[in-house]
């Protein structure tokens, strides 16, 4: 039976990590994501939970440590934002190409600089092309439906791949808010027991993780790599599914509001998602064809139920919370607008870049970015990669 | 997925390695001669060596075999002529000379 609670999006994961109890949590504090940690201490320290926990000197150690113990046969975790992702950097890739299902539960925080705490994607996005697979949550109860999803997906032997599961900094991770909980029981009952077939200590069993490979091997070992996260898609629709059916909420890749007459859809991902359902709410009111699509899974990226799911409208705002330093536009632009061009959806699509180092996006934020779709379903040429509620002379 | 590797070489197609290229067995390096990489080569003299076997432990490669108490001389197919074993022997038994 589901409990209602009220917990902000750190207390939420600290819950499901407990619930969890993973063999080893390795870990460094950084803010926003300090109090996952900090939390987690606390259930160890009453007797709660039994997880060995690391303190470690550094995100680079604890990404190490994580990739250690889950080599060596232990369910593994860690969490994290910004600078700490970054530091983690080569430790990414290594958990990733050496297979193993560690999950990184990322508190969205911008990357220096400007120096800056707050929310946005640049340190998730930074870090899109390490070979994790990524989802990201809208509210607490996303940040815990998901953490809770993570290790059946990493773990499937279809997969082994690390998951990062995305909360936005502050928005979501300080924020309280009413949460559905699940039963320990259920938890533990859902996530299962971890058996990895292959694991270092394992007497009678050799085994050598992430070996040396001459060119003649490391191109077909990324091509395998590269499968196995197309093959994750399959596994995160069945875990989806398997999550609806016992708990009764949930998505697969992406959250439809109101898209299905849309004319215009904006496509976002994370908190600021709630923002543009209320926007649209007020939109649909007034008599105007809006829609979202929320973003759950952006690694592996569903280029073509993505596109699939647009092809109706008239235009798209496509809404990066991150900036590439391009010339291009966001990565999510880049991305929506080759699955659309490769699946032959010629719509309108217009890319914006908000909310950077935790700028407000509001709903009259969002209602002026469905005002310029409508302009440009109507033919006007509207300017890309807008920066939402910037200050600028002209 | 246990996969015997000696069965996998630089012509085996992707679906045939192993997951991570994860390698099932120990001790696999001793199949490679890595001793070819060396560019100086440690010479032996029995006669001058007293059996103190200071030199064996710090062998970085492993490469001084011992056996009883004893050492004989260097396994080739895997010393990379580092040279440590020439600075740690106190009675001169082990010159290094150029080449391989």
């Amino acid at each position: 039976m589901s409990r209602k609670d009220r917990m902000s999006g750190n207390e939420a994961v600290a819950f499901a990590i407990r619930q969890v109890n993973p063999d080893v949590m390795p870990a460094f504090p950084i803010t926003p994501s300090t109090e996952i940690p900090q939390m987690v201490s606390t259930y160890i320290a009453n007797g709660e939970m039994d997880t060995e926990f690391i303190p470690v000197e550094s995100e680079h150690s604890s990404m190490s440590a994580a990739i250690g113990s889950e080599a060596a046969g232990a369910r593994s975790m860690t969490a994290t934002s910004s600078c700490g992702l970054a530091f983690m950097w080569e430790e990414l890739l290594v958990a990733a190409s050496n297979r193993l299902p560690v999950v990184l539960t990322l508190v969205n925080r911008t990357l220096s600089g400007p120096i800056n705490i707050n929310c946005d994607h640049s340190d998730g996005m930074g870090a899109r092309d390490t070979g994790w697979i990524q989802i990201y949550a809208e509210n607490n109860q996303e940040a815990y439906d998901n953490y809770i999803q993570a290790f059946p997906i990493a773990e499937d032997k279809r997969v082994h791949l690390p998951v990062m599961v995305c909360q936005d900094g502050f928005i979501t991770s300080h924020a309280v808010e009413n949460i559905l909980v699940e039963e320990d029981e259920d938890v533990k009952e859902f996530v299962g027991e971890y058996h990895p077939e292959e694991f270092l200590l394992n007497p009678g069993k050799p085994v050598s993780v992430g070996p040396y490979a001459v060119s003649a091997y490391s191109m077909e070992a990324k091509y395998n790599q590269e499968l196995a996260m197309e093959a994750s898609k399959e596994v995160i629709a069945e875990v989806a599914q398997k999550f609806r059916d016992k708990f009764g909420r949930g998505f697969t890749f992406f959250e439809e509001y109101r898209t299905e007459d849309a004319d215009y859809i904006m496509l976002i991902m994370g908190s600021a998602a709630g923002t543009a359902k209320e926007a649209v709410d007020e939109l649909r009111d007034a008599g105007v064809k809006a829609g979202v699509l929320k973003l759950r899974v952006f690694r592996p990226f569903p280029e073509d139920e993505i596109a699939k799911a647009l092809r109706g409208c008239k235009a798209v705002a496509i809404m990066d919370r991150c900036e590439s330093y391009n010339g291009n536009g966001g990565p999510l632009s880049s991305e929506v607008c080759a699955a659309l061009y490769r699946n032959e959806v010629f719509i309108k699509t217009v890319s914006y870049v908000y909310g950077l180092a935790g700028r407000d996006f509001t709903v009259d934020s969002a209602k002026k970015v469905f005002s310029q779709l409508e302009e440009a379903a109507k033919g006007v040429k509207i300017k890309q990669h807008t920066y939402v509620g910037l200050r600028t002379k002209s | 997925m246990r996969t015997d590797i000696s069965n996998i070489n630089e012509q085996s197609p992707c679906e045939d390695l192993t997951e991570g290229l994860m390698i099932f067995a120990q001790g696999t390096s001793k199949d490679f001669k890595t001793g070819e990489w060396r560019t100086s080569t440690p010479v032996f003299d029995k006669d001058k060596c007293k059996q103190c076997l200071l030199c064996a432990p710090v062998c970085p490669d492993g490469c001084i075999p011992v056996t009883d108490g004893r050492r004989d001389d260097f396994d080739m197919d895997h010393c990379k002529g580092c040279g440590i074993c020439e600075k740690a022997c106190p009675f001169g038994a082990i010159t290094m000379r150029e080449g391989v």
